[in-house]
């Protein structure tokens, strides 16, 4: 369980976050949705420490995370795995080697058992047979899941997804989804995802909060968001004609 | 003037997480060994070409400035040698590697932080400054040292080449002139201003690539500042330690 609260954050004066408190579940998906700019990355990476808040608490079941020194908030990183928006695969260094890059640095496996670990998480998000090639190589949706991999590698407590699915086809992205939901459930980890894809939200939504501005302005699940009455989160939900005409069907 | 000193602060921020006690000795020690070979081997070429053909110069035109009889042509191969063994291996190949390694390093860093590879590297719990440029550091230390050597020589061959085909000079008193009163220390004072280069060329560059902010457009300008910079760093400290080892 990660609890946040009352967290802030600003940059050069220009206010991204403002009073952020939310709980974040364990063995659930959870989700922060919001339009771009809204402060979803700066929110993921003030969690987990990439941004220094200004202000608030950052608590990793009873540990106060924002407010740890140096070293021992490397204790607490090696339990997180974390997907960046653009993948952030090591170019220098092939499939097989970014995802026992972890593996490398912070245990004491043989090369056998590291090379086996790797090909079951690589298996894990159906990359087979790609083991020598670079990230250059790969395709968008191929980065994905091998960053995926690479987060899993040392079975973490905590996983956290930048847009997981952004610039991939509806199918893709849902088989992305899906994926990130099993292993959830699998090793009941605490997973929080950005997203403003709706497709996702209806998929795997069992909670989400909904930011807009650097405001939370809604929390719920996927079943409540289609009747709230949140102005900004209906401008959201809805901003398509396709949502926009299913919703006046619905409420007729 | 207080950007110049928020800029120096970080500067030393950097070298001190550089500077912390390494996670994993054994990857470490890896990506030593892989540096040696992208910042040090692949720089063997440059600096040999570059070095022979200063050599040449420099005996032709030593040449062509002692036509005096008065002057002994062993001048020449004198000339040759005190000029590649005080400036040219060290500071004008420092010059050229601040170029060549110096925009690799910045943009290699620089990269690797717009597209998040840093980030990722620290959600991991490394300490990615160490990591990316503690074995960048070692290795240009190590292997600097021994460019400069390698350019002393294959100047100084250089220059007796030219000298011989182009007849200003005899092989036997070129050979003669190479070895007139020449003083070691010289030769220490040319290896310890290396040293310094080389920390100065890797240390700035990756400043320069380790605080990028924005996208490519930035990593471009870093690596034109990282060349800028480090070249600036190196002709101020080679008067310093010019007059500090020498005087
Ligand atoms: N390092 C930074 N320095 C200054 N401002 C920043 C920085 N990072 C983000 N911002 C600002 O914070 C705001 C929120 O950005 P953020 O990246 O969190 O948006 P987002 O919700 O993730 O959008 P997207 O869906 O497009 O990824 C933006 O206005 C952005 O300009
Ligand atoms: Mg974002």
């Amino acid at each position: 369980m990660i609890t946040v609260k009352n967290l802030n954050k600003s940059f050069n004066g220009h206010r991204v976050l403002e009073n952020i408190s939310v709980v974040f579940e364990t063995g659930k998906t959870n989700l922060i949705i919001g339009q771009s700019g809204s402060g979803k990355t700066v929110l993921l990476k003030s969690i987990v420490g990439l941004h220094d808040a200004d202000s608030g608490e950052v608590w990793f079941e009873d540990t106060l995370f924002n407010k740890l020194p140096f070293l021992e908030k490397k204790v607490i990183r090696s339990e997180m795995g974390m997907l960046f928006q653009g993948s952030a695969l090591f170019d220098s260094l092939t499939v097989e080697q970014n995802v026992q890059f972890p593996l490398d640095m912070f245990t004491n496996k043989t090369n056998e058992e590291k090379i086996e670990r790797v090909n079951f998480c690589l298996k894990r998000v159906n990359i087979l047979n790609s083991n020598q090639l670079f990230p250059s190589e790969l395709s968008g949706g191929m980065k994905k899941r091998v960053a995926i991999a690479r987060a899993i590698a040392l079975n973490p407590k905590y996983l956290f997804c930048d847009e997981p699915n952004s610039g991939l086809d509806p199918l893709t992205a849902i088989v992305i989804d899906e994926l990130i939901k099993e292993l959830t459930m699998e090793y009941s980890m605490t997973t929080i995802i950005n997203t403003h894809d709706m497709n996702s939200v209806m998929e795997i939504g069992e909670k989400i909060i909904f930011i807009s501005k650097g405001l939370k302005c809604w929390e719920g699940d996927k079943n409540e968001i289609l009747i709230s009455d949140c102005g900004p989160l209906n401008d959201f939900v809805f901003a398509n004609s396709l949502a926009k005409r299913l919703r006046s069907e619905y409420r007729k | 003037m207080i950007k110049f000193l928020t800029l120096v602060g970080n500067y030393f921020i950097l070298l001190k997480k550089v500077f912390s006690k390494p996670e994993k000795p054994s990857v470490y020690y890896k990506q030593t060994m892989r540096e040696l070979v992208f910042l040090g081997l692949n720089s063997v070429g440059i600096i040999a070409i570059i070095s022979f053909f200063m050599g040449a110069v420099i005996t032709l035109q030593t040449a062509y400035n002692t036509e005096n009889p008065i002057y002994p042509k062993y001048l020449i191969g004198l000339g040759c040698r005190d000029s590649m063994i005080l400036e040219f291996s060290s500071t004008i190949s420092a010059l050229i590697l601040a170029g060549k390694i110096g925009s690799n390093i910045a943009s290699e860093i620089g990269t690797m932080r717009v597209t998040e590879q840093i980030d990722a590297l620290e959600i991991m719990g490394v300490n990615s400054a160490s990591y990316l440029i503690l074995p960048k550091l070692v290795a240009t230390i190590i292997f600097n040292p021994i460019l400069t050597l390698l350019a002393i020589a294959v100047g100084i061959t250089g220059g007796g080449l030219a000298g011989w085909f182009s007849g200003v000079v005899t092989p036997e008193s070129y050979i003669y002139g190479i070895q007139y009163e020449f003083i070691p220390y010289y030769i220490t004072y040319s290896e310890i201003k290396t040293v310094f280069f080389a920390f100065i060329i890797t240390s700035i560059s990756a400043f320069q690539g380790y605080y990028v902010e924005g996208g490519s457009l930035e990593v471009g300008k870093a690596s034109t500042k990282a060349v800028v910079y480090s070249s600036l760093l190196i002709l101020l400290f080679n008067v310093i330690l010019t007059q500090l080892l020498l005087s």
